[in-house]
């Protein structure tokens, strides 16, 4: 093979959740400003889809990055079981201090999928609808604890 | 800097198995995947091109050539074939998606001419898709475990 190659390997999951966009430190009327119809009292809900990128070197015995059956059951404890047909706001106990936006879930879930053993995750993309997505790319090159201090 | 992407569906039969490995061990790794009467994917191929433009064409490479290095490297030798029997790259390795894109661009890497090979993408399924890039700088600051 011509030069030293990089490969990884993503997979998509699915959750169901509903969310409201509503931060306590803004006025009424600010919220409204910002967040629109996202901030209406009683919340709205989205299919969301969450495609999980590892990296690392190719196992030699399986010729894999990481093997699903690892990573699908990881995924669904840490992400999809907590998420699925849930009130972000309240029900994720991240999100009761932290306006549950896309971007934020994005670096929630990478938070919760980090301690991966199988390889390194590498992103987190979440398209939100068919329209829009959200990528958290961690913080590549920086020491594992500074990565997880702003992860947070 | 300008990517070009192209796409490429092909059909093929694999199955994983480690001959180095028990039989139970197969079952254990590889699941259903391990099946040796094999199973098959409809597979997506997508090979991004990156760099300038010519000035003259204001191509970075002329997609119909690149469209005729695809089905000559990937669709003659895997289009309706079993990974496993069928196509020599895969000798002592295991078909896995991860091994389909680090094959894919082995082949393609020395026929791109013009502008460099960026990534070789291959979905297995619309959920699941393996990339395989250069390393950046050939370090390997993206493979640590």
């Amino acid at each position: 093979m011509s030069g030293p190659v990089k490969l990884s390997l993503t997979r998509s999951y699915r959750f169901a959740a509903s969310h409201r966009l509503y931060s306590a430190a803004f006025s009424e009327e600010e919220n409204k400003r910002l967040y629109g119809k996202c901030g209406n009292r009683y919340g709205h809900g989205h299919n969301y889809i969450v495609w999980v990128t590892v990296t690392g070197p190719l196992d030699p015995a399986t010729g894999m990055v990481a093997n699903l059956s690892e990573l699908d059951p990881f995924v669904e404890r840490q992400v999809v079981e907590p998420f699925d047909q849930k009130y972000l706001n309240e029900e994720i106990r991240e999100f009761q201090d932290r306006v549950p936006t896309t971007e934020n879930v994005c670096r929630e879930i990478y938070r919760r999928l980090r301690s991966f053993p199988g390889a390194r995750l590498e992103s987190v993309r979440i398209q939100e609808t068919g329209n829009n997505s959200f990528e958290f790319v961690g913080e590549t090159g920086a020491p594992q604890q500074a990565a997880e201090g702003r992860a947070r | 800097m300008i990517r070009v992407t192209r796409k490429l569906e092909f059909s093929a039969a694999h199955f994983y198995h480690n001959p180095q490995l028990s039989a139970e061990e197969n079952r254990r790794i590889f699941g259903k995947c391990n099946n040796p009467h094999g199973h098959g994917h409809n597979y997506v191929l997508e090979v991004t091109v990156a760099g300038e433009p010519d000035p003259a064409t204001g191509m970075v490479l002329d997609l119909k050539e690149l469209k005729e290095i695809l089905e000559r490297e990937v669709a003659e030798r895997m289009d309706h074939r079993h990974l496993n029997y069928e196509v020599p790259e895969f000798a002592g390795k295991i078909p896995t998606c991860e091994n389909i894109a680090a094959v894919i661009w082995g082949l393609l890497e020395p026929k791109i001419t013009k502008g460099r090979l960026d990534r070789v993408r291959v979905y297995e399924s619309p959920d699941l898709f393996a990339d395989c890039m250069a390393e950046p700088n050939g370090a390997h600051g993206g493979a640590g475990g």
